[in-house]
């Protein structure tokens, strides 16, 4: 019981317990409320310096994305650049697109960078959004196991694909997520004319690097945007069977929200987002992110207005 | 590293403290008081044991959308709205232990000393060190709960680089991400955090003994 510690905190000695504990019970009390003091300090500090150097920085823009350019790295990229020159600070929410569109609609976000045409077209049209800029395409591709059971590489588009994989019986991983990766999914079902179900079809409700390696681990095909399938390969067991079609065109806009009125929000800092990524320096980031990790750029810029 | 692991630690502390003022206010009034009311408490901080994070980060973020009730704060996506949903979740727990500890404390001590004619504040520190084992083990169990829970972190933080990112939200991220070594990385920091934490409480512990 007499270790370097107990000396210290009550000066041990063969006394009967109760009697040390008397001699020593101001001291200690003194020594524990000044311990409370200073951890109580300390976290005071934390939590302060957490939340006031996360105001002084200006005005946070609040970003709703898809969960593509989060897993890809590129955010980690663009997001600090913007804010180096702005003087802006961004809160990143990577959602899938229909969620993103959803907060748009809400007013919960302040701009968007999202990638489903059709449903962006839908949201434009209901008037909550002030512009929309073309950023940025890559391709969907698909991906299958190794051997390719249902026979899909070589055929020449997306549609005829789908259908062979229906026709197989080979399992297919689905988003599942209203996320524009999904939508494209199901436009491109749609194009096929059937609607997906049974055990063949699953449902990750995930987003896509899980819904990659759920695929991967259950050796099935699923869609993917090839930006996210590049960042995951090396983890991954599956092979690309179908790139670089047409209707595997896979393109990102931003969108400005229109703000609601009486509400919070930070029209400025959503323009100048939404300036900065269609800008040359925005658009250069995006031209060479990736060529140092994946050998090419995971991402091909083409800004030009929209609407 | 060191900012998420900082960020953990602080928000899930700081939401520990706050909770404890709540835990410990209700568990003496359901252990002492002598409204029938308290059971009704009792029965919500047993009820709340089972709460689910992302119940309560769903209930926060909703309030504190922009277009929820009280959008006008601002306060989402920041550690403090984090430290609120982990209050949330961790009082029920804190509570609930801590009526168990107060309960585990002789009924009749009280009465003895008061027989003995110590004198109040003296009669209240005894108690106060009988419980105080008891009391710290709830804590621990609460800290605990707040600094593992992710479900609540990622909805009212947005798990935000340098901001919001906890090392739960972290391991999500990086397990999105592919990249698994990093994110047994960050879970071993966890387990770290906690072992350093219940070391702690040892310690503390054998002091009041």
């Amino acid at each position: 019981m007499c270790g370097w510690f107990w000396t210290r905190v009550r000066g041990c000695s063969e006394a009967p317990r109760h009697e040390q504990e008397h001699r020593a019970k101001s001291g200690r009390d003194g020594a524990a409320s000044a311990w409370g003091a200073r951890a109580f300090a300390f976290l005071v500090a934390v939590l302060l310096g957490s939340t006031l150097s996360a105001s002084a920085a200006g005005p946070a823009v609040i970003l709703a994305t898809t969960t593509s350019t989060q897993d890809t790295g590129l955010l980690d990229v663009l997001v600090p650049a913007f804010e180096r020159a702005s003087g802006y600070q961004v809160k990143t929410i990577a959602v899938g697109t229909g969620a993103a569109l959803a907060m748009g609609e809400r007013g919960d976000a302040d701009v968007l960078l999202v990638h489903a045409p059709s449903a962006e077209e839908a949201y434009m049209a209901k008037g909550r959004g002030l512009a929309r800029w073309l950023v940025m395409h890559n391709g969907f591709i698909i991906v299958g196991p190794a051997g390719d059971p249902a026979k899909v590489a070589g055929v020449g588009n997306a549609v005829d694909a789908f259908k062979r994989i229906a026709a197989s019986g080979a399992t297919f991983i689905s988003r599942g997520d209203d996320s524009g990766t999904n939508s494209k999914e199901l436009e491109i079902w749609r194009a096929v004319g059937i609607t997906p179900q049974g055990a063949w079809y699953v449902k990750t409700g995930s987003g896509m690097a899980d819904t990659l390696h759920v695929a991967s681990q259950k050796a099935a095909y699923t869609l993917t945007d090839d930006g996210t399938f590049l960042s995951q390969r090396a983890t991954l067991s599956l092979v690309p069977v179908l790139q670089g079609v047409p209707d595997l065109l896979n393109v990102y806009h931003v969108i400005l929200v229109k703000p609601l009125p009486g509400r919070v929000g930070n029209l400025a800092g959503g323009r100048a987002f939404a300036d900065y990524v269609v800008s040359p320096t925005g658009q250069r980031v995006i031209a060479t992110f990736g060529q140092d990790k994946y050998g090419r750029p995971l991402f091909t810029p083409d800004a030009k207005p929209v609407h | 590293m060191l900012q998420i692991a900082s960020l953990s630690v602080g928000v899930s502390l700081a939401a520990t403290l706050v909770a404890a003022v709540f835990a410990l206010g209700g568990a003496l009034w359901i252990v002492y008081g002598r409204s029938r009311l308290r059971y009704v408490l009792l029965v919500i901080f047993n009820a709340g044991l089972g709460l689910p994070p992302v119940a309560v980060g769903l209930a926060v973020a909703f309030t504190f959308w922009r277009s929820g009730p009280l959008g006008m704060l601002d306060i989402l996506y920041t550690p403090a709205a984090m430290m609120l949903a982990q209050t949330i979740i961790v009082t029920p727990l804190f509570g609930s232990l801590a009526v168990i500890a107060l309960r585990a404390v002789d009924p009749t001590l009280r009465d003895q000393l008061a027989a003995l004619g110590v004198p109040a504040r003296t009669r209240l520190r005894l108690l106060a060190r009988e419980t105080a084992p008891g009391i710290l083990a709830s804590a621990l169990a609460g800290f605990g709960r707040a600094v593992a829970e992710v479900g609540a972190a990622q909805m009212t933080g947005g798990n935000i680089e340098g901001q919001t990112r906890v090392l739960t939200t972290a391991t999500m991220l990086a397990v999105g991400r592919g990249e698994f070594s990093v994110a047994f990385g960050y879970v071993a920091v966890l387990l770290g955090i906690m072992t350093i934490a219940t070391g702690a409480a040892f310690v503390l512990q054998r002091r009041w003994q």
